[in-house]
């Protein structure tokens, strides 16, 4: 039961952790903070929700953007209540209206990224794919998904990664592809490994592959992460514990799919996306 | 040496899953939202993280306007956060309807060059209506635009151009909008304007800042005394963020 103390695990030299300078602002105490304090504030924060959730209060979809354990948080949330805009009141915002992608902006191959160079990335190939609809259920079709991710060893071909896992000189972790009629994307990468960042001491983020979407509106835009099922790193995560509804974070978690594993080839994924806000109806003709 | 992931857990040395499926099985094709029967259950929203700049911006992402175009507005500002610092890694993406009000857009702001796959940019013919800026080291963006137009369907409306904003450290986008100064008229009527307090309305006009130049900065958090910014005033105001119903 008892749990490794901190002194059991060794102290990660400071280069070990993701390059993040304002997760840790010249205002905020000095010395990391344990994963306890952030897994206590975490315990805290899901109570409170559990506790509102059972009182019939409202299931937020999405997470608070004051969510403490996060830390980055902190100077980044706004204070002030947001401004509502009602769409049956406002039917000519432009929100509800958004932008257009279409074939010029793709080409086929950005949707593998295992071909996007010379030789092939090393990792577990796998394929990701699932359809994107709006809350009515509707297909979004012809709409430009984006995937960023880390490579297998968990680094992110960006500059300001400094996490010493090594680069794959065949993997940049950058896809895009359109929705196709019935709303389906699909990618063929590589799983991503974890990696360590800086919110407190010893902090590693899940596995994920970044997601952006486009629906139908502006008002529909979502940015997120997927997960895969089964990491081990889910109940110390503060920004998948942000989603403080279980059934929420369990939306952000993709399933194993032996129907989309290819023999002697790849493993396959699953994972459907709902988009939020309203959108003004189109009838065939706008479009 | 196996070092713990962790130091402790809230639950022993077996971790409670806190209801996230180890192993989902079955993919949950019709997730019901509990807050509207009838209606799926929207996927999440997550941080945009402090790695999306290789990956999202592209070349031109801020050059909406057809190059050369006579009508071209600058549109720049900083994003700031609660303590008045820049915001350097944010991203911004812009949406406006087009010199003739359509609300439709256009494709090909990421167009591509099919032998190299490089992003070539717009063609500068068709105005796609849609821009992306990510914020530099010093927090700033810059855009180079058409003016904003009301939409065909009102044209009488304050004209503005939408904005969204994402961040590191930011949960979920936030929304706002850039009103221009020269349409203080319509501004009167505008469902949105017309409805916050003189000094929030401010905050989502922007400031005429030399010929055809305009300034909006974005500030993510009100300054108060507990970080650090001197609170009051107009540059410590909170810009105003929208939520769609």
């Amino acid at each position: 039961m008892t749990p490794p103390s901190a002194s059991v695990a060794p102290a990660p030299p400071a280069a070990t952790a993701h390059a993040d300078p304002a997760a840790a602002p010249a205002t905020s105490p000095p010395g990391p903070e344990p994963q306890s304090a952030i897994d206590r504030e975490i315990a805290a924060l899901h109570t409170a929700a559990a506790h509102a959730r059972t009182a019939g209060g409202p299931v937020p979809a999405h997470p608070g953007r004051d969510f403490a354990p996060y830390r980055s948080t902190r100077l980044r949330h706004p204070v002030q209540p947001l401004a509502t805009i009602e769409a049956l009141r406002d039917p000519e915002a432009v929100e509800l209206a958004g932008p257009v992608f279409g074939g010029t902006d793709v080409t086929a191959l950005d949707a593998d990224l295992t071909r996007q160079h010379a030789g092939e990335p090393l990792g577990e190939r796998i394929t990701v794919t699932g359809r994107v609809r709006d809350r009515a259920g509707r297909p979004v079709r012809g709409q430009l998904v984006e995937i960023w991710q880390a490579n297998a060893a968990g680094r992110y071909a960006h500059r300001s990664d400094r996490h010493p896992a090594p680069l794959d000189p065949n993997f940049t972790g950058v896809g895009r592809c359109l929705t196709d009629d019935a709303g389906r994307y699909t990618f063929t990468t590589v799983r991503p490994g974890a990696y360590p960042w800086r919110n407190h001491h010893n902090a590693w983020r899940p596995a994920h592959i970044h997601f952006s979407l486009f629906g139908t509106a502006f008002t529909q835009r979502l940015v997120t992460q997927m997960y895969f099922p089964g990491d081990p790193l889910f109940p110390y995560d503060p920004i998948l514990a942000s989603c403080t509804d279980p059934r929420a974070r369990a939306r952000l978690v993709c399933a194993y799919d032996p129907e989309l594993a290819r023999a002697e080839w790849s493993l396959g994924y699953r994972w459907d996306i709902v988009l939020d806000g309203p959108a003004v109806t189109w009838t065939e003709e706008d479009r | 040496m196996s070092a713990s992931p962790h130091e402790a857990t809230p639950h022993g040395s077996t971790p409670c899953r806190e209801g996230v499926p180890q192993q989902p099985g079955a993919v949950q094709d019709q997730p019901e939202n509990p807050e509207a029967p009838g209606q799926l259950a929207p996927t999440p929203s997550q941080t945009i993280g402090p790695f999306y700049g290789y990956a999202l911006p592209f070349p031109g992402g801020g050059d909406m306007a057809p190059a050369g175009h006579p009508d071209t507005v600058t549109l720049y500002g900083r994003v700031v956060d609660g303590a008045g610092e820049p915001v350097p890694d944010a991203l911004l993406e812009f949406w406006q309807a087009g010199p003739d009000g359509s609300l439709r857009g256009a494709p090909g702001s990421l167009r591509r060059d099919p032998a190299t796959g490089a992003v070539v940019g717009r063609d500068g013919v068709d105005f796609t209506g849609f821009g992306r800026v990510p914020t530099g080291v010093d927090g700033r963006y810059v855009l180079r635009t058409l003016p904003a137009t009301a939409p065909a369907s009102r044209p009488d409306a304050a004209p503005y151009i939408a904005v969204c904003v994402f961040a590191r450290g930011l949960l979920h986008h936030l929304f706002t909008r850039i009103y221009f100064p020269e349409d203080a008229a319509a501004h009167a009527t505008d469902p949105l304007l017309s409805r916050l307090p003189a000094h929030r309305a401010r905050t989502l006009v922007a400031r005429a800042d030399g010929e055809r130049r305009y300034r909006f900065d974005i500030r993510l958090q009100a300054a108060d005394a507990g970080n650090g910014a001197a609170a009051g005033g107009e540059e410590c105001e909170e810009t105003v963020f929208l939520e769609f119903r």
